[in-house]
């Protein structure tokens, strides 16, 4: 595998070289913009794996780069916000960002967070992308069949509930915002309420998740979204379900 | 002379000194209107104020000419050529379009000074002021000086005395109060020879009418008397002047005593003059005056209107004016005089007539029963109006229903004296037939006593007199019982209807005192704006049978419709709101609206707007009834303020209480960061200046450093958390939650602190769902986790547990270490108050008490307890609403 390149616009120097050190501890190159025109440009000309963008950059509006590079681009887009912009949180990912990081962030957190973007997207774009049948810890989904199973019993799903899971799956270890998954689930119509995720999220953990109150897949993100995390393609064991 | 060789040193009266001062404070800001006084037309008015005029032109002021009548007289003309000119304002009248001053051009033409000819004038209906005199005071108000011209004979005061000599009653009349308010009032005199030969000369009227006028109003008499009033009104105004000046620079005690007059009033046309006269007389005696009324229970309709006309005028000439009730005249106006603390009455006298001789009596009585009181008799003219002799009490008595029950009355008595005529006299019968009458007349009034007291007599003559069956009669006797029955009906209903209208008009007055009493009770319970507007509507309503609006400015001064009344036209409003007059129907500004509209006066500033209309004007439009409106408007007022300063007062204590917070926050903060932060710098500084650093210490004082990071972190969040909710004064983003998401995220997010503690969760499944701000809620959990976790050994065991009750929501944080110090645990919640004092674990002690104040913002509350055997629980509880409904879209 090449050395996948990040590229991460922030305007404060110290943050950038903290993140450089961490990232190219890992073995990945880093490519550093301290402005959104700057960013811009290095979006275009590195072609990066990944990008790191805060929201509050010197000259401009973080959400519009977002915005801008979306229209050309399905880079995984990290932000990184302060803790009083949760309202832009949302935009951003909105805007099409994949997942974002509260400052102060630590070093291990970002690391797991860049691989699981890099992971998702080799995913994406890999050749057996196609395949319906998934598994996340002893939970296994075939997309096609409308089966779900939990440590290999049969589990009965809502078609909210699927359609909620299934919207999930297709964003794993993406931020999916509720409005997001709510324009997926629901329709347009129901924009608002997003207290309809969370009752069927809620439905879902009892469900799928080992210990409802304490998830291990089906990630809160408070006041923005959800998570699905530790998502593998389920390739060798669906064709014969062992009984 | 006296009173200069006693004291060397006067201070002036205080209550004068109050007036000059509220005279000057008037000043401030209000434009300066000078009058050019004169005694009739032509004697060159107009021509002194352009001439004035055109000084200040010349001088840079901004002069505009509002509107100048020239007559066609040359000179004029001559004169305004140059000055700027404003437009004038088209009306279309009765199909002739009439050209007049408009108000709103001058008000937004910036200029300082207006020209406005004519004072008197009277505006064309449609217009905002009925009078041109309203006009130029809206023109004062915004700070404009005006010039004007006035003749004496349109002051109200002399109206009359004019109206006697020239022998034309006069309709155009300015309010004396702007005569003498005005800044200056210059006099301009001309001899009545020379008016006469300007007159001839035809610079006065244009030729043609110059026969006619001289025959007329310009007769030489006319002119001479005319210009010895304006000469002495004027002189008037001067002496007050002069008085005036003394008073506020305390030359000298000018009265010694104040003087009070009262003017009695009967309901009469004929009544006009003695107010003007005692109006007069007073502003000569600088005395105060007020205009009395006796309001006996007989008074009609059209008494009613003569006097509603009567408190116009006494309003016009700033007299006040009291109605009275009270059946002895004398009585009533000696009470009166002793509440008013009067010292001279003016009585009207009039031609004596046969059938009243009340007026005679009147004086004397006065005289006999108060000698102190001076008595001033002004001789009044009846007009027309007042010389039909002999009026009905009460004509809503004569009604065909009365007729009917007394004549069927009298059918029933002549039945039973029938009955009875075996075994008594007729004279006893007769008796039987008094009763009826009597009874009658008590009941049904004056007009069916007399039906009966006749039919009575008719039946009597023709049943039980001998010839039976006949009205013939053979004893002439019987005539005087004819007669004594008569009186007798009439002394009855007399009686009876005075009894009548008594309990009536005490009914009256006690419902008014009544309501006057709830509404004050009412109001002064009353806490908030909307329970004041409610208050008005179920009071005033009814009471007037109208309806009732309550409009009140926002804090820019803008009013705004409460959104019940919707017939109130918000305009109209505004201009009884910023001017602080009444408007609308029947005052005499916008009197074209459908509504009336009373300043909420207070002693501050004006509160608000009370839009009133009722079904029947006349109702409002009763003096007393003018005045109950203003009593309630002023207690409405009152309330109003009362509520707004308790809002001031109740903003500053919060602000002190904040900014008590804020102190005491600032000094425990400085101590939090601080330590952490000389922590990591020192540490930083070690490994920057220490290369030769072993390894196992170099990620000793790494990990020293994102330790103290990571304290620092939580007070900043903490921090943060509280001044985003002090800043924002709470403002919850509420939205459905599940506790078991935001306790799972809670978690997540101490998940380093966790890592080597035993915290269990434990919610039950069909836990409802909350409405909360999920980040604040969650800020509570990680504080009361991370408590636990910083004051427990490393040993002890964390639970979260939460259960539903009834419309709570309970949750807790329970752990099983040492337990709370001991004391008063409410004492946690406070800002700042540790458990163990200076202790070494950082945390400003901010953790609970913002948890308090988010759990109370939430309306919940949260307390802290022991736990047997030993540890300490944190319950929260929270109420439960009802949770929104989730629609299941069908078909997959």
């Amino acid at each position: 595998m090449t050395k996948p390149i990040i590229l991460i616009v922030e305007d404060e120097a110290d943050i950038r070289r903290f993140v450089r050190m961490a990232l190219e501890k890992e073995g990945m190159t880093v490519f550093e913009a301290p402005t959104a025109e700057q960013g811009r440009i290095d979006a275009a000309t590195r072609k990066p794996n990944l990008a790191i963008i805060d929201l509050g950059l010197p000259d401009g509006d973080g959400k519009t780069m977002i915005r801008e590079v979306r229209c050309w681009s399905t880079v995984p887009i990290v932000v990184l916000s302060a803790r009083e912009q949760e309202s832009e949180k949302v935009e951003a990912l909105n805007a099409g960002a994949d997942d974002y990081l509260v400052k102060p962030f630590g070093v291990p957190e970002l690391l797991a967070r860049v691989r699981a973007q890099l992971r998702r997207s080799s995913i994406v774009s890999g050749s057996d992308s196609a395949s319906s049948r998934l598994r996340f810890g002893n939970v296994a989904v075939d997309l096609a069949t409308y089966e779900v199973r939990r440590s290999n019993a049969e589990v009965h799903l809502t078609p909210n509930e699927f359609r909620l899971l299934a919207a999930l799956i297709r964003g794993h270890g993406k931020v999916l915002t509720h409005r997001q998954l709510l324009l997926e689930v629901w329709g347009p119509g129901c924009a608002e309420h997003s207290h309809y995720v969370r009752v069927c999220m809620a439905q879902l953990r009892q469900k799928l998740e080992e210990n409802p109150s304490q998830p291990k897949h089906l990630i809160t993100e408070l006041q923005v979204g959800y998570r699905l995390s530790g998502l593998t393609v389920d390739a060798e064991v669906a064709p014969d379900r062992p009984s | 002379m006296k009173g200069k060789n006693l004291v060397t040193e006067r201070r002036p009266d205080p209550e004068q000194l109050l007036k000059t001062v509220s005279k000057e404070l008037k000043q401030n800001g209000r434009g300066r209107l000078k009058i050019f006084f004169g005694a009739c037309p032509g004697v060159g008015k107009t021509y002194a104020m352009l001439l004035a005029a055109r000084q200040q032109f010349e001088e840079g002021v901004h002069v505009a000419v509002g509107i100048i009548e020239t007559h066609g007289r040359p000179e004029t003309k001559r004169l305004l050529g140059g000055l700027p000119q404003l437009p004038l304002r088209s009306i279309d009248y009765k199909g002739y379009v009439l050209q007049d001053f408009n108000l709103d051009a001058a008000l937004s033409s910036g200029s300082d000074l207006v020209l406005v000819d004519e004072l008197a004038h009277t505006n064309p209906t449609g217009s905002r002021h009925d009078k041109r005199s309203g006009d130029v005071e809206e023109l004062l108000a915004a700070g404009i000086d005006v010039y004007t011209t006035l003749n004496v004979q349109h002051l109200e005061s002399v109206a009359d005395i004019v109206s006697g000599i020239i022998g034309i009653r006069l309709r155009e009349k300015v309010p004396d109060k702007i005569f003498d308010n005005a800044n200056e009032v210059v006099l301009i005199d001309l001899p009545p020879d020379d008016l006469l030969a300007r007159l001839d000369a035809g610079k006065v009227y244009i030729p043609t009418s110059i026969q006619h006028a001289r025959h007329h109003f310009f007769r030489k008499g006319n002119l001479i008397a005319l210009r010895e009033l304006a000469l002495r009104r004027v002189a008037d105004r001067v002496n007050v002047d002069v008085r005036t000046y003394r008073l506020s620079k305390s030359v000298e005690k000018v009265w010694p005593t104040r003087e009070r007059l009262m003017v009695c009033v009967a309901a009469g046309e004929s009544q006009q003059p003695l107010i003007a006269e005692g109006a007069r007389l007073a502003q000569r005696l600088q005395a105060a005056c007020l205009v009395v009324h006796v309001q006996r229970s007989s008074e009609s309709e059209a008494d009613l209107e003569i006097l509603s006309s009567l408190a116009r005028q006494a309003d016009a000439l700033e007299v006040e004016f009291l109605n009275v009730t009270g059946d002895d005249v004398a009585e009533a106006l000696l009470e009166c005089a002793h509440a008013n603390n009067v010292t001279k009455v003016v009585l009207g006298y009039g031609k004596r007539r046969w059938y009243r001789p009340r007026r005679f009596h009147l004086t004397e009585s006065i005289a006999r029963a108060n000698p102190g009181l001076g008595i001033l008799l002004v001789a009044t003219k009846p007009t027309s109006q007042d010389t039909t002799p002999f009026r009905w009490r009460n004509n809503s008595d004569v009604s065909l229903r009365s007729l009917i029950i007394t004549t069927a009355a009298c059918a029933s008595t002549v039945f039973i004296a029938e009955g009875l005529s075996k075994y008594f006299d007729p004279a006893n019968l007769l008796a039987l037939f008094i009763l009826t009458v009597v009874v009658v007349s008590l009941r049904l009034g004056r007009t069916a006593a007399v039906w009966g007291a006749l039919l009575s007599v008719a039946c009597f003559d023709f049943f039980f007199i001998p010839p039976y069956l006949s009205f013939a009669m053979s004893d002439t006797q019987y005539i005087f019982t004819f007669t004594l029955i008569l009186v007798i009906a009439l002394v009855a209903s007399e009686v009876g209807s005075r009894l009548r209208a008594d309990a009536r008009s005490a009914r009256i007055g006690e419902r008014r005192e009544s309501t006057i009493a709830r509404m004050a009770h009412d109001l002064s319970g009353a806490l908030r704006f909307e329970q004041i507007v409610d208050i008005c509507m179920e009071t005033i309503a009814p009471l007037f049978e109208a309806k009732v609006a309550l409009i009140l400015p926002d804090s820019n001064g803008r009013l705004h419709s409460g959104g019940r009344g919707g017939f109130e036209d918000l305009s109209v409003a505004q201009w009884a709101y910023d001017h602080v007059q009444r408007a609308g129907r029947g005052t005499d500004t916008l009197s074209a609206a459908e509504t009336l509209y009373l300043p909420l006066r207070a002693p501050m500033q004006c509160r608000g707007i009370l839009a009133i209309q009722p079904r029947n004007w006349k109702l409002i439009e009763k003096s007393d009834d003018k005045r109950l409106l203003e009593a309630y408007c002023s207690s409405i007022a009152l309330a109003l303020e009362r509520i707004h300063f308790a809002e001031v007062a109740q903003d500053t204590l919060v602000r002190m209480e904040g900014e008590r917070l804020r102190n005491s926050l600032l000094s425990a903060v400085s101590h939090d960061l601080r330590t952490p932060l000389t922590a990591i710098r020192g540490l930083a500084e070690t490994l920057e200046q220490t290369p030769d650093l072993s390894e196992s210490n170099r990620t000793e004082v790494a990990s020293a450093i994102r330790h103290q990071a990571e304290g620092l972190q939580s007070v900043v969040t903490n921090l943060l958390d509280l001044a985003r909710m002090q800043s924002t004064g709470i403002r919850l983003n509420k939205e459905w939650h599940s506790l078991g998401e935001i306790v799972g995220s809670a978690l997540s997010r101490l998940d380093y602190e966790l890592a080597q503690r035993s915290v269990r969760a434990d919610l039950p499944n069909d836990l409802p769902f909350l409405e909360v701000d999920a980040s604040l809620i969650e800020r509570v959990l990680v504080n009361l986790v991370d408590n636990a976790l910083k004051y427990t050994p490393q040993e002890a065991k964390i639970l979260i547990g939460a259960k539903a009750v009834g419309d709570s929501i309970y949750f807790f944080v329970e752990d099983n270490g040492p337990g709370l110090p001991p004391g008063n645990s409410e004492q946690l919640f406070e800002p700042f108050v540790r458990g163990q004092k200076e202790s070494a674990i950082s945390g400003v002690g901010l953790g609970l008490a913002l948890c308090r104040s988010i759990i109370g913002a939430h309306g919940g509350t949260i307390r802290a307890e022991a736990v047997r055997p030993s540890g300490t629980r944190f319950e929260v509880r929270l109420p439960l609403g009802i949770a929104p409904k989730v629609e299941e879209k069908v078909g997959v």
